[in-house]
């Protein structure tokens, strides 16, 4: 019971990590999704550390050395399409994209409902397998007798339980 | 590019100048709501339940039934 439990939880995080890598483009960049060196400054997407500790693609094509080469003179000349293509090498995510949501909740609290209901049902079985009998005070005789003592003792005459009794009537409010 | 200096100091005064009087007039307001809808229809209610009470009435109505150990009903 519990190793399925666990064996469907392994799969989904594999499941997670193959869509994760799945793009050829990854291959370019600095990540190396299974094994990370900490001993070397790492590349991070967040949103408290605006600037990085290494630029997002470490191997320059020629194309984007030239471009790295026009960089060191006045930006003024530099197209618009060339400032975000300079942008994109240092960075990988802009801010929106960082913050952008995903729709995991919903995974999550399906994931949450589902465990729910099969916990329901183990206490399902439980209660029709394992408990015992109900104490012999809450059948329905030893209930009556028990009302009626409690009409008769006046319990909670004010606002409770002998108020909505019609004593004249000998019946509910 | 010349954005105005922002506010740095007196930021918690400005807030409580704000947001105390509205606790206070908040908490005000839920006293009085709960005395006038609880406590005042509780005692109320009390009053009236107790101007119309004869003790003895229900003290022999409560023996008849037999809840009492030290007084039995009377046909016993």
């Amino acid at each position: 019971m519990l190793a399925s439990r666990a064996l469907v939880r392994g799969l989904q995080s594999g499941f997670w990590r193959r869509v994760s890598t799945s793009s050829s483009a990854w291959a370019a960049h600095t990540h190396d999704v299974d094994v990370i060196d900490c001993s070397v400054p790492q590349y991070n997407n967040r949103l408290d550390t605006p600037l990085p500790d290494i630029p997002f693609v470490r191997n320059l094509s020629a194309e984007q050395k030239k471009l790295k080469e026009k960089e060191k003179g006045p930006w003024t000349q530099l197209t618009k399409e060339e400032k975000l293509a300079i942008y994109r090498l240092t960075h990988e995510l802009t801010f929106p994209e960082m913050k952008k949501g995903s729709k995991e909740w919903m995974t999550v609290l399906g994931g949450i409902f589902f465990f729910l209901g099969f916990t329901g049902l183990l206490v399902w079985w439980q209660r029709v397998f394992v408990y015992g009998d109900v104490p012999h005070t809450l059948s329905q005789e030893w209930v009556e007798k028990q009302t009626q003592r409690m009409i008769d003792m006046r319990v909670n005459p004010v606002h409770g339980f002998a108020h909505k009794w019609d004593y004249e009537k000998k019946q509910w409010k | 590019m010349s954005l105005p200096k922002p506010a740095m100091r007196g930021l918690l005064a400005k807030r409580l100048r704000f947001h105390l009087p509205i606790a206070f007039a908040l908490s005000l307001v839920a006293a009085a709501a709960f005395k006038f809808a609880v406590t005042e229809p509780r005692k109320q209610a009390y009053a009236d339940f107790y101007k119309q009470y004869d003790a003895m009435k229900e003290f022999n109505a409560m023996k008849e039934a037999g809840v009492f150990q030290s007084v039995r009903p009377s046909g016993e």
